[in-house]
């Protein structure tokens, strides 16, 4: 759709800068983002026949300005006049240098907003994406997408959000929810297969620039660098990943001459800095324990008791389920699949894990690694009918598969 | 998360309603589906024929056969289906229980849709 990569990138770059200069010129959220919306439609089209303009922001900013005085003026003669006074502003040119990129993060992230809301708002309003693409990404009709955003626009304007830095004493809980976004982003393309997964994958892409450009704004935070540590550090195994036909390989069992070098030496870099400085919080945990595999050669020289000791410090952070979950496995590599095994008890006491696919996956491994064949295939098994995935589900069919030929 | 709200219910049972009763249950699907239209759940849906329509292959003898009328002949027959996208599996059953057919004797399943992500493991 559009000429080349770098006119795409150019439209990411721009479009919550325009935004922002838009909201603070008129308010109405709701509206401005439209208008930007139709901007970005607009150069996608028009720059590759007719060239990159000189000053793209500044095309773009007249642009959505008079989209959105054309539906002002359409509406009402009172708009007309506010319109008016728009049109003139909007000269290229005028295109402060302010970047408005955090305060729409906040409000696209906002609490009044569902998990899945705040991702699709940030991925239009702040990551430049059309509604087709974000549409396509999330495997759901376009017209359900269109919906979904302009149901959120519709809260957020309800619950009285204004466009503005959040006060100080909800700062950290609003910025946890933007790096809860960016991770789930992040997640949604990382996990995608290859094939159909395609256009899912550049999702992954897309949430390490997003958290590039909110590392950029907050230096200072060390949560923000070790989310940023932490894509860089997952996303560098992207290629060893996955095998042909989209097939999982377990990180034990990845070709490691095929990970990412550059991506692991800078999230390295990043979190080895984040963590002198800052109080460790759980994406930097999260980090610190993907770069000690990272720098393994091999996986069996991994600094497992290493990364025993970082969950442990997760889990006295931030507990929860998951986190007890992998430091499982972490503890069954250092004291023993017994040790594992008996990590895992809690976890069927609790509503969120007992019957949770991984869980039985995970006792299904520490089973496999303590000889106790037939109970592991009965738990790769349970995992296998567990599992909302097809990929998941075919490997873990595969495990059981190959423990009843009695090659272990 | 994707799930199917599979919809069960005995065939013919609409032409046992009063036009009232008619009115009601068909105004109560509009609704649910004009609210997940409007939130951004709705993936599709679709109603299916009447039970007495369907063709049914079978393979005989190594080769399909086909024969007029319904696998099984059951009390409740499958109707039809709507596909949503929403929050959460309780989500899904909330939206399953207000489906009318419920409350007519028929009954609901909502079942996760299989997807191509997959974590590492």
């Amino acid at each position: 759709m559009i000429d080349g990569p770098s006119a795409e990138h150019l439209l990411r770059e721009h479009a919550p800068r325009v935004l922002g200069a838009l909201v603070r010129r008129h308010g109405q959220f709701d509206a401005c983002e439209d208008a930007v919306q139709e901007a970005l439609l607009a150069a996608a089209t028009q720059w590759p026949a007719e060239g990159v303009p000189d000053d793209p922001r500044a095309w773009l900013l007249t642009v959505a300005s008079r989209r959105l005085t054309d539906r002002w003026r359409s509406e009402s003669a009172r708009r007309e006049r506010e319109a008016a006074t728009a049109l003139a502003e909007a000269a290229p040119g005028a295109v402060p240098d302010r970047d408005d990129t955090l305060a729409l993060l906040f409000l696209c992230c906002h609490p009044a907003l569902t998990p899945s809301s705040q991702v699709a708002l940030t991925l239009r309003a702040v990551g430049g994406l059309t509604t087709a693409q974000v549409a396509r990404a999330f495997l759901v009709p376009e017209v359900t997408m269109g919906q979904r955003i302009s149901r959120a626009k519709q809260k957020i304007k309800a619950a009285g959000a204004r466009f503005d830095l959040p006060p100080p004493g909800e700062r950290a809980g609003r910025l946890g929810a933007v790096l809860h976004v960016l991770y789930l982003i992040f997640n949604e393309g990382y996990t995608a297969s290859g094939g159909a997964g395609l256009q899912r994958a550049e999702l992954t892409g897309e949430a390490i620039r997003l958290a590039r450009a909110l590392h950029a704004l907050l230096p200072g935070d060390g949560e923000v660098a070790g989310l940023l540590a932490l894509m860089l550090l997952t996303d560098a195994r992207r290629d060893a990943r996955s095998g042909p036909g989209g097939a999982l390989v377990p990180l034990a069992e990845q070709d490691r001459s095929a990970w990412d070098r550059a991506a692991i030496a800078e999230g390295a870099a990043l979190i080895t800095d984040a963590l002198t400085w800052s109080p460790p919080g759980p994406y930097q945990l999260q980090a610190a324990i993907a770069a000690v595999h990272a720098e393994a050669p091999r996986a069996e020289d991994t600094d497992w008791p290493q990364v025993l000791a970082l969950y442990r410090l997760l889990a006295r952070i931030a507990p929860n389920p998951m986190v007890t979950l992998n430091a499982a496995v972490a503890v069954a590599m250092v004291e023993g699949p017994r040790a594992g095994l008996d990590h895992l008890g809690p976890l069927d006491g609790d509503a969120r894990m007992s019957g949770h696919h991984r869980l039985a996956a995970v006792r299904a491994h520490l089973l496999e690694l303590a000889g106790e064949t037939d109970a592991a295939r009965t738990s790769y098994r349970e995992a296998a009918r567990r599992t909302t995935s097809l990929p998941e589900q075919r490997y873990l069919e595969a495990r059981a598969s190959r423990l009843s030929e009695g090659t272990p | 998360m994707k799930y199917m709200l599979l919809i069960y219910n005995r065939p013919g049972f609409v032409e046992e309603l009063t036009e009232a009763e008619r009115g009601e249950l068909f105004g109560e699907v509009d609704a649910i589906m004009k609210e997940l239209t409007e939130s951004g759940e709705l993936i599709g849906g679709q109603a299916l024929a009447d039970p007495s329509t369907t063709r049914t292959v079978r393979q005989r003898d190594g080769l399909p056969a086909v024969t007029d009328g319904p696998f099984l002949e059951s009390k409740e027959v499958f109707a039809g289906y709507i596909a949503v996208d929403c929050e959460s599996l309780e989500r899904a059953t909330e939206i399953a229980a207000r489906w009318p057919d419920v409350r007519f004797g028929g009954a609901m399943e909502v079942r996760a849709i299989m997807h191509d992500s997959g974590a590492e493991m």
